[in-house]
């Protein structure tokens, strides 16, 4: 019982215990750039989602054509930058949430990071190439 | 104690009254919920939604790099999103987007600390539940007369 007590205890202080394991100074940054993002996203959205259901069964040709109309592409640029950081920080802190290893987590989170980066710059490669 | 290297550590971390750590089970969190019930049922669905919508952002990329590739590429999306199994993602990932992005801004109201009373927060989850579907029905309409 002695025993049990010792090994279970602490002699940290609690601002010790907060510093070591408190954020690195990021604070409530990523906190704050997912509401940042979220309201962004919120006219992003209305937009996108309305137009391209306007574009349901639309011919290739003017598909590109409305894609490449300035006020469009820079839209969709926005609206990809921003959707994927969005997605980004929120499946981060999903993966945060439910994976009980250190190193899992961060690989998932590592791995997350550059599916999106890869999905992100493809898109707005894509946009580029039709509208310049 | 160290830091955690397992974060089901998390349930065990007690403490004595002197404020001392102790490893030992906590109450049940989790499994107290009811998922029948509005609020818990609602937040889940924000946390599912949004993963869901995570996967439906390919079908962006899709779109947008047939787009750019050309009209034989392009054939292949918009025979997809014509098929019925298409038809039934898009309809899903039209109800998820709508759901999120209504949900997103109850969160919102949250944050900035409006609505945190029981009533409010069935009026607004009801608010939630109504406005996706109208919104749902509305982005078809759009869809089905461009399409006609």
């Amino acid at each position: 019982m002695a025993n049990e007590y010792a090994q279970h205890t602490t002699l940290r202080s609690p601002l010790g215990r907060v510093r070591g394991l408190g954020s690195a100074k990021g604070g409530t940054h990523h906190w704050w750039m997912q509401r940042v993002t979220s309201v962004a996203l919120l006219p992003l959205t209305l937009w996108f989602v309305f137009s391209v259901a306007a574009l349901a069964g639309t011919p290739h040709a003017e598909v590109v054509a409305w894609i490449a109309r300035p006020w469009n592409a820079v839209l969709l640029l926005l609206s990809i930058g921003i959707a994927f950081y969005h997605t980004a920080s929120g499946v981060q802190v999903i993966i945060e949430d439910y994976t009980n290893q250190e190193w899992v987590k961060m690989a998932a989170i590592l791995a997350v990071k550059a599916i999106c980066w890869i999905l992100a710059l493809a898109s707005a490669l894509a946009v580029l190439r039709i509208a310049v | 104690m160290s830091i955690m290297q397992d974060s089901r550590e998390a349930t065990m971390v007690g403490r004595r009254s002197d404020g001392s750590a102790v490893r030992r089970p906590l109450s049940p969190h989790l499994q107290v919920y009811d998922m029948l019930q509005m609020t818990s049922a609602l937040s889940i669905s924000h946390r599912i939604t949004g993963a869901i919508w995570s996967l439906g952002l390919v079908l962006l990329v899709w779109w947008l790099l047939a787009a750019a590739a050309g009209p034989e590429a392009y054939a292949g999306v918009q025979w997809f999103m014509g098929s019925f199994i298409g038809i039934i993602v898009l309809f899903g990932m039209t109800g998820v987007a709508w759901y999120h992005t209504l949900n997103g801004i109850r969160h919102l109201a949250w944050d900035a600390g409006y609505g945190f009373t029981i009533p409010e927060t069935y009026r607004s989850g009801w608010a939630v539940l109504i406005g996706t579907a109208v919104l749902t029905v509305l982005t078809w309409i759009v869809a089905i007369i461009a399409w006609a």
